[in-house]
Order: structure tokens, then sequence, then C-alpha cells
């Protein structure tokens, strides 16, 4: 029998049934009766809603329903006097206007033109008031967050730098960055009389989903079943429920059918999060040899009048590099916009671009190599935590990176590459992100063909969660592939955690791990073994010998206190050549070499395509990608897929994804730590890096377009 | 749904009077324009009058050059063997646009008549003197990155978005017009037109004058020819500054150079005195620098495009280096 192991390339479990069109998304789902609803966005920025005119809307052929806050049913979860009141936007519950672009109405038709249709026929009538959408001009408004994690952070003294040798003081921005996955966020809702609710919704955790429509509408958790099997993208824009989410469920309940609410491509800029901008600035004091004296990072990050987002933006700075000072500040700048939301490598992207630069500009002005700077830095211990690391090989992830670039290649003279009229740069940019685990429950089921079955609501927003699951247990069981099925996505099955900072292989790869080891016991315990045998179990036959039907069991499994005593973290470093058109500023990314230690590697194909995608995404960050609002309207000027410049195939270069691949001793069974932010955490820096190093030009405003270059 | 009528006329006289009974009818050809315009609310017409089977796809070799008809698409046109051997520049100018999806769809009738991609002319709740005249330019004071350089008026700063018109405009293309009172042919250069006090008129079309075709003349500009396109992502994006080059060469001197720019104007902007300047002077990046500065008079900037008056000579220097072999 052949057996599977972990590492090995399997192909993806539902690879077939994603490219033959047989894989059923949310917006797919063919439900008896179904309605289609579409939201009308507010055209000002800030105000009340005095009146909405929705006569011609009502009258227009095939509407069912027109939603506004005048005659919406109240959602319990939104009054003020439950024990949670559900945070952030509280759609159709009152008036007032927070951004532009906020839902005043949903339109609920026959069919999905007829309710697009009518949308356009509502009419508003506001009244104004100011509004401040501007980064800059509101940055003395920053506070430090409600949200006590982000106090500000002093590690002996503050702004040391300033007293040393060698200064580096820049300031890094990152605008509004969308995550724009290819599937539009998308809720088809229906009740089953008035206290259960069936959704298929876009969701990266469906006990998440189910946990906020059960609160939002006061019913048993148990009675709200959420599936979301397939997810076309997300990035962290399904990480929460959306209030148009909640809005669909209301609006099933108003017209007593079945509910689909598709977001239009414009609606996902400002409906569903994006990177925040983000102004920081970095204080770097070093010595003439290269050893830091003081890391300051002070950031301010955009968020909304009506609910506060925070970011990890200047925690990297804290404990990337050994330097005995380090201090760090962050603020939020409440504006007239939408909230932001996680996006990959929340925070650490965006903070790592801006450290990982400003070491790219020391490393210029010791005349040091900045490969050699950062040996000179590295952190042997966690210094946040005073910690050992669980496990660390970022000196390896630099040396097979530089080797695989070819840094020997690399002048350390900006400028002076030349191949024809093209300007050579070599940069490197590394990121960490830290290693999670979170309780996770699995449910393993052995039939009597020896087939296995494996449930958890874990969810696969992309990287291949069931694939990577499949391959865990063929490894512990000792089974082929295709003789175990994973299932997730759906409420009903046992507990698992959000796929959100890169946990979902560690949580829930260790259940299926501990349920696997669980049911081997159990089986060699019947076949009269000792229950940890190693021997080859005879899956079917033992069933057999007992006349069992099935066994079945459910397993949970979380970290234990031991992990409290390390730092853990996922690593990477970066590698970027570029080719720069020193007339026209045109730049090719000419390679990208992605070095990460992030413990065993489970999958090495699906792994690598993930790097990759986390690449191309780095790539967007800093090459392509920025929302720009015109800030006399307090409206994006470029919200839609022709104008956002998401990159495109003919902006990638060959990229390729190298696993350190040694297992993390503490962190779980099979010692992965994680890859999906890593993949992108860093990217943006050693594309500035490689540019810089190229031309000479340092560009600290991302996105890099050649009007920054000429 | 708005309600609209739809006809399918199989003649271009029929095309013509299904047009001329409505003033808010229009023609359809690719659709890749109309339709977003309709889905957005920009343009909501009565009556739509699809122009598909009419008999005007052919490409043909005449006496003088090439005739193309109006609804030959984007991709026939580019790859049509006669354009790539006698005008290779157009079939640049063309591939450097929009996608391998869009241009199948894309007719040359269509390209020509593409409203201009100023975010205020497309957001319906902005200002815009174009969509809807007195309103405002929202783009004077607002995000003007990609707006014009050359001959914009307080009343608009659009650019024309097609990287079609700017070789057409360069090779001096002819175009074919049939309307209530006939045919008439005009300059492909004077199609176009800039925004002045009336930035709702994209070009010199009459409402119910139907495009059948463009003529293009044979030339010597074979082999020495550049399109550049300068923009925010490798494909898929409008120009920043595109610059559409085209040199005849003799030994060391120009013989004769077409030179004209896209993403700079309302319409596709020939650099007549910078052509003029060019000939007879030898093949040098000197000369070349010096036509750009040439091209460049008279250019004004605003806020957020200020980049272009150095990047478009230096996108003139660099198409011209390209298409003389100075750079490869
Ligand atoms: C996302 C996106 C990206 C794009 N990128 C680029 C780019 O980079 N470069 C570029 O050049 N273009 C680009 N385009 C524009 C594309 O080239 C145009 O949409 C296309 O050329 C229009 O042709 P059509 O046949 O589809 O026109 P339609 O949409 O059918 O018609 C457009 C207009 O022309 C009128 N019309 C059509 N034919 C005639 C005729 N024979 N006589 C009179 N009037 C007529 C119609 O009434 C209508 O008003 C892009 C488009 C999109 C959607």
């Amino acid at each position: 029998m052949k057996k599977d192991a972990i590492g090995d390339p399997l192909n993806r479990v539902d690879g077939r049934l994603k490219v033959t069109g047989r894989a059923t998304y949310s917006g797919e789902y063919k439900v008896p009766g179904l309605t289609y609803a579409v939201l009308v966005p507010a055209t000002i920025t800030s105000g009340t809603i005095i009146a909405v005119d929705t006569k011609a809307a009502q009258n227009a052929p095939g509407v069912l329903a027109v939603i506004t806050p005048f005659n919406a049913i109240k959602v319990p979860g939104y009054q003020p006097d439950v024990a949670k009141p559900i945070k952030g936007l509280k759609l159709f519950n009152d008036n007032i206007v927070y951004f532009n672009g906020q839902p005043i109405a949903l339109v609920v038709a026959d069919t999905f033109e007829r309710a697009t249709y009518a949308a356009s026929l509502v009419k508003a009538t506001y009244q104004k008031q100011p509004f401040e959408t501007n980064f800059h001009k509101n940055l003395d408004k920053g506070v430090t967050p409600q949200n006590g994690n982000y106090k500000d952070y002093v590690r002996g003294q503050v702004n040391a730098y300033k007293t040393a040798p060698v200064i580096v003081e820049q300031e890094y921005i990152q605008p509004s960055e969308m995550h724009n996955p290819m599937e539009l966020h998308v809720t088809t809702a229906f009740w089953d009389g008035d206290d259960k609710v069936t959704l298929y919704t876009k969701s990266q955790g469906v006990v998440g989903s189910q946990k906020a429509i059960a609160t939002a509408f006061n019913l048993d958790p148990k009675n709200v079943q959420i599936n979301s099997r397939f997810v076309g993208g997300a990035f962290g824009s399904s990480l929460r429920t959306w209030p148009h989410e909640v809005a669909a469920v209301q609006a099933a309940k108003m017209v007593k059918r079945p509910v689909k609410l598709t977001l239009t491509r414009e609606q996902m800029f400002t409906l569903v999060g994006y990177r925040p901008y983000t102004i920081q600035k970095i204080g770097l004091g070093a010595t003439q040899d290269g050893k830091l004296i003081g890391i300051t990072h002070e950031s301010h990050s955009q968020s909304a009048i009506y609910e506060e987002f925070t970011e990890n933006s200047v925690n990297v700075s804290r404990f990337l590099y050994n330097s005995q000072n380090a201090n760090t500040l962050y603020k939020v700048v409440p504006l007239n916009v939408g909230v932001p939301a996680p996006m990959r490598g929340p925070g650490e992207a965006t903070g790592s671009f801006a450290l990982e630069s400003a070491l790219d500009e020391l490393s210029y002005m010791l005349k040091l190599d900045p490969i050699e700077l950062r040996l000179r830095n590295y952190a042997d211990t966690d210094l946040e935590r005073n910690l050992p690391w669980s496990s660390k090989y970022l000196k390896e992830c630099y040396r097979q990176g530089a080797e695989r670039i070819g840094w020997d290649k690399r002048s350390s003279t900006p400028g002076t590459n030349r191949d024809g009229e093209w300007l050579v740069g070599y940069g490197i940019g590394c990121g960490a992100f830290g290693a999670y685990r979170a309780r996770t429950v699995a449910k393993i089921k052995l039939t009597p063909d020896g087939n296995i079955n494996i449930q958890s609501a874990a969810s696969d927003i992309g990287p291949g969660t069931a694939t990577a699951m499949v391959l865990i247990a063929a490894d512990t069981l000792g089974l082929p592939a295709d003789k175990i099925t994973f299932e997730l996505g759906n409420s009903a099955f046992p507990p698992a955690p959000t796929q959100g900072g890169s946990a979902t292989v560690s949580s829930v790869g260790s259940a299926v791990h501990d349920a696997c080891i669980a049911l081997k016991q159990k089986l060699n315990t019947l076949a009269g073994k000792a229950p940890d045998s190693n021997e080859q179990i005879d899956y079917a036959g033992i069933l057999q010998q007992h006349s069992l039907p099935m066994l079945e069991l459910t397993q949970e499994s979380k970290s234990n206190d031991n992990a409290q005593k390390y730092s853990m973290y996922s690593f990477s470093s970066h590698f970027a050549q570029v080719y720069v058109h020193p007339l026209t500023g045109v730049v090719k990314v000419k390679k990208i070499v992605a070095v990460v230690d992030a413990g065993k590697i489970v999958n090495h194909k699906t792994a690598s395509s993930q790097m990759i995608g986390g690449a191309v995404g780095g790539i967007g960050m800093a090459m392509t990608e920025e929302a720009i609002f015109d800030d006399r309207f307090g409206r994006y000027v470029n919200g839609n897929f022709a104008d956002y410049h998401v990159p495109v195939n003919a902006d990638i270069p060959q990229i390729e994804a190298i696993f350190i691949d040694k297992a993390d001793p503490i962190i779980n069974p099979v010692g992965t730590k994680g890859i999906g932010e890593i993949s992108l955490i860093g990217v943006a820096a050693a594309i500035a890096n490689a540019v810089y190093n190229a031309t000479g030009k340092r560009v600290r405003e991302l996105p890099i377009t050649p009007d920054k270059l000429i | 749904m708005n309600q609209f009528q739809y006809t399918r006329p199989a003649e271009t006289g029929t095309a013509i009077k299904a047009l001329t009974k409505d003033a808010e009818a229009h023609f359809l050809a690719g659709g890749t324009n109309l339709i977003d315009l309709m889905k957005m609310g920009i343009v909501v017409p009565h009556k739509l009058v699809d122009i598909n089977h009419l008999p005007l796809k052919q490409i043909q070799k005449t006496q003088l050059g090439l005739r193309i008809g109006a609804l030959a698409t984007n991709t026939e046109v580019a790859e049509s063997a006669w354009v790539k051997e006698g005008f290779p520049l157009l079939s640049l100018a063309i591939n450097a646009g929009a996608s391998p999806q869009l241009r199948n769809m894309a007719t040359v009738g269509g390209n020509m008549m593409q409203r201009t991609r100023c975010p205020y002319f497309f957001d319906t709740t902005m200002p815009c003197n174009k969509r809807v005249p007195g309103s405002g330019c929202g783009a004077l004071a607002g995000i003007n990155r990609m707006h014009a350089i050359f001959g914009a008026s307080d009343k608009c700063i659009a650019v024309n978005p097609s990287d079609m018109n700017v070789a057409l405009t360069a090779l001096d293309a002819m175009v074919h017009i049939t309307g209530p009172k006939g045919l008439r042919t005009i300059k492909f250069a004077d199609f176009h037109r800039l925004p002045g006090e009336y930035p709702e008129l994209d070009n010199t079309l009459q409402k119910d004058e139907l495009i059948t075709g463009i003529d293009i003349p044979a030339s010597p500009f074979t082999k020495n020819v550049y399109y550049l396109k300068i923009r925010d992502r490798t494909s898929y994006a409008f120009a920043l500054v595109s610059v559409a080059a085209a040199l005849h060469i003799e030994g060391n001197t120009i013989k004769d150079v077409r030179l004209a720019m896209g993403g700079v104007a309302h319409k596709p902007w020939r650099l007549a005195t910078a052509e003029a300047f060019l000939k007879g002077k030898p093949v040098s990046e000197d000369s070349f620098k010096q036509a750009a500065q040439i091209a460049m008079q008279g250019a004004k900037a605003y806020e957020y495009n200020q980049f272009k008056l150095k990047l478009a000579p230096n996108a003139i220097i660099q198409s011209l280096k390209m298409a003389s072999g100075l750079a490869s």
C-alpha cells in the first residue's frame, strides 16, 4: 500500500471540482423561491438621512421589499439594551451616515436585474454634515486605541537611536489597499420558522459567523446553520460577519423568502475592509560597525469614526533585531470612511515595509551589505518577551535566498549595475508573523470499507486546507490519501477557529493529528496490541472482527503550557531582482525568491502555491495597488477593477519558494508554524530596496509607479 | 431594467434612419464601452441600433493603401497580415490596449468613439461638464493624475483613452462617415476635438452619422516604428503617456517622421512641430532630445500630473530610440 506522507506534493483533493466548475460557492446554491437583494449606497459622506423615497422602487416590476432605516424590523443584537450589543455599523438601525457608500436601503426583488434597476430608483434626502477623509490633514486627531493591546511600548530608553553615531530617521507611507478577492462577497439566507436560519455565506470562519448571526437575532447558535464550503479568496475580508450579511438575514425575515445578497465590485471597496492608510516613522541608530543602539517605530493608521480598527504594524520592530533599546507608538486616526479589516500579513506587512526599508537605508550609510547588517543584529532570543524562540532559522533563510537570487551579482553602489538600458538592482526584506494555535475539535470516522472521514468546522479560503489535513491524517494513520476525506466549512461540524493568522494547519492539523492518534490507540487496543504500537493497522479488518458498523470519535486539541515558555514566530526573507528603465521609470520585477522558516511543511505543492500567491500580493502592494480618495467628496476615484490596479500576469515574474522545512519542536505535534501571512510580509520592502539598489532612488511611499522614478 | 428598443438593421441606410428618429438612440458595436456606460447610468438609451450585421467588417488593400471597415474588430486589425506588414505601428498600438478579450469584441468605430476614463465622468454623483454640461469639472481641482497637459480648457481636462487612435493619427488616416446628408470623408486628426467650451462633444461626428471605415495611406513607415505605452501596470491599464513613433530613415538621416501622443490631451496629440524639426536630422539621441523639448512647448500640468511634464518628453525620446534602433 502506498503511504502518503507529510511533505508530499499531494494534488488538491478538491482540485478537480474547482477546475471543472463543480465546486459550489456561496452565491451558487439553488434555493427554491430565492429572491435577490441589492444595496443602495449613500452618496453623502456624513450626515443623517431625512427621508428615503422608495415609491418608484416599490412600484417597479418584481420588487418585494425596499428596506430602509424607516421600515426595517429591528435586529435584536443591535439594540442598546442587550447584554453585548454588536459592535460596528448597524445597518438600517438608525439614520446616521458615517461614510460615503454606506448602504441606506436594500431592495429585494424576484430577479437580480429587477432588484438592481429598482435600487437605482431609490432617492434619499439628507441633512449633510462636515466630514473628514484626508489622512494627512487629520494626523493630529490620532488617538491611542481603546484596545489595550496597543499601548506605547518602551524597552530601555525612549528614542535611544538619536544618541547613536549613525542615524536613519524616515517616514514611510502605505496607502489604503483593497483585498479584492475574485469572488464577490455573497450571502444567501433563509429562515425555517422564527427561530432557525441557514446561511450560505463567504466566510473565513463558520463558527464565528454562527455566533455573530445568533447574537444579532437572539437565537440559539445551534439553530444557526452556516455553510461556507468553498471560498474564492478572502485575504482577511471575511474574518468577521459584516453588516450586509446581517441585513440579508433581516431581509429574508421581512420578505419571508430566501434572500441572496451579492456585493458589486464597487461595493467591495467600501463595505468589506481594506489595509488601512498608514504613515510610519522609523528611527534607527547604530554604531559605526552596524550594531543597533535603538529602534523607534511610530505608526498612524486610518480607522473609522464608528468603529476602531487596530493592527500590529509596529510590533515587528520590538523583536526582529537585537536592539537593547526599542520603543513603539501606535495611533489610529478616525475618519469618515468604512472600517478597515485585517489584510494578508495584517499590520506586519505594513510595518516590515517601513522597518526593512529603514534598515536598508542604514546599510548604505554604513557601507555594509544589508544581509551582513541583519546578521550583526540577529536576535538570538525574543527581547520583547524575554523568551527563547521555539525555533528560528532566519540565518538559513538569508543564506539560501542570497544564493538563489544571485546576491553576489549585486553592486553595493546604487545605479551602477546595468543590463543594456536597464538598471539592475537586488533587495532583501524580512518578516515575522506570530505562530498561533487555537483550540480545535475534530471528529474522525472509520467505515467498514476502511475509509476515513474527518470533520471540523474549519475553512479553506484557498490554501488547500482539506488537502493538508488529508496528508496529516494519511501520514499519521499510515494510509493512502485517497482513503481519507476531510470536510470543512459547516458550522454543524465540531468547532474550529476562524481561518486567519496563519493558524489553520497548526490548529486544525493538530486536532486531525490527535484524532488519528486516538483512533489508532482505540484500534490497537481492540486488536489486543499496545495502544501506541506502530505496527500497520488493518483498519477494515478490526471493524469486521468486532462486528462494528463503524468507529467514530471526537478529539479536542489545544496548545499546552509549554508554549507559554517560548516565543513562536514564522520567519521569512524575501529577495527581489528588479530592472528599472531610467528614462521612463518603468520597473520590471524580474525575480522573487521567498525563503521561509515556517516549521514543518505539510504539502510542498500547495505550500509553494501559497507562497507564490503571497508574493503576488506583495508585488501588488509594492507596485500597483492604491485606493485613492477625492477628499472633497469622500469618495474613491478608482473604486473599480479597471482603475484600481491589481497586478496582472504580465507584472508577475518567476517566483521561487524555498522552505527551511524544519519542524518546530514546541508549537504542535506536527511542528508547523504557518505560511499564509509570512508569504507577503517583507516582499514590498525587498522590491523597494531592489529599486533603490538599481537606481539610487528611495521610494518611501507605495506603490512604486513610474512617476516616482523619473 | 431601463426599457429600450433594440433593432438590428442589415443595411447602412436603415441603421442611420433608425438613429435619426430618436435623440437617445445609440449604435451598438462591440458594446465594451457602451454597455458599461449603460450599467453606470451614464448613458440611458431609448434605443440601441445594433450595427454588427452591417457589411463593414472588411480589411481591404486599396490603391492608396488600406481600407478598414468600422466593424473590423481590434484583434482582426492588429493580427491582419497586411496591417502587420504595411502599418505595424497600428498593430503595436492596438495590442497595447485593453485585454485580448476586450480586443476580440471592440471594433474600430467603437474604439474611435470610446468615452474618456476620467473618474469624474464615470461617477454620476460627481460633477462633470462632459456628462452634465454646466455641472463643473471635478478633475480640475481633483485627482487629475491621468489628465491632460495639452489643449485642455477650464471646462474639461479629460484625455482620450484610446491607443489605436494615437497610431491612426500618426499614420494620417482618413475617416469615412455616412449620414442623412450622404457621405463625407475627413482627416482622422480632425475627427476628435479639444474640449473648449463644449466638452460634452468628444468629436465632430454628428448625432445621426455612422463611421463606415477608415483609409490609411501607404507609407514608408514599415520598419522603424514603435508604440511606447507607459502605465501603472504592465498590461490592462490606460496610458499615463503613450507615444506612436514612425521613422523613415535613409543612411543615418531621418527622411520622414510621424509622432503622436496619447494620454496627454482630449484628442490624440500629433507632434507636428517636433516632426518638422526632425526631418533631415541625423538619427541621434541629441536630435530626439531636442524634438522632445519642442514637442512639450505649451504643456501645462495640474496638481497631480506634474510628472507628465517629464515623463512625456522622456517617452518621446525613448520611443524614437526604440523606433530607430538606438535602443532595443
Ligand atoms: C477595462 C477596460 C480596459 C480598457 N483598456 C483600454 C486600453 O488600454 N486602451 C484602449 O485603447 N482602450 C481600452 N479599452 C476600451 C476599448 O478599447 C473600447 O471599449 C472599445 O474599443 C470600444 O469598442 P466597441 O466596439 O466595443 O464600442 P461600443 O461600446 O459598441 O460603442 C462605443 C461607442 O461608439 C459608438 N459607435 C460604435 N460604432 C460606431 C460606428 N461605426 N459609428 C458611429 N458610432 C459608433 C457607440 O454608439 C458607442 O457610443 C478598455 C476597456 C475596458 C472596459
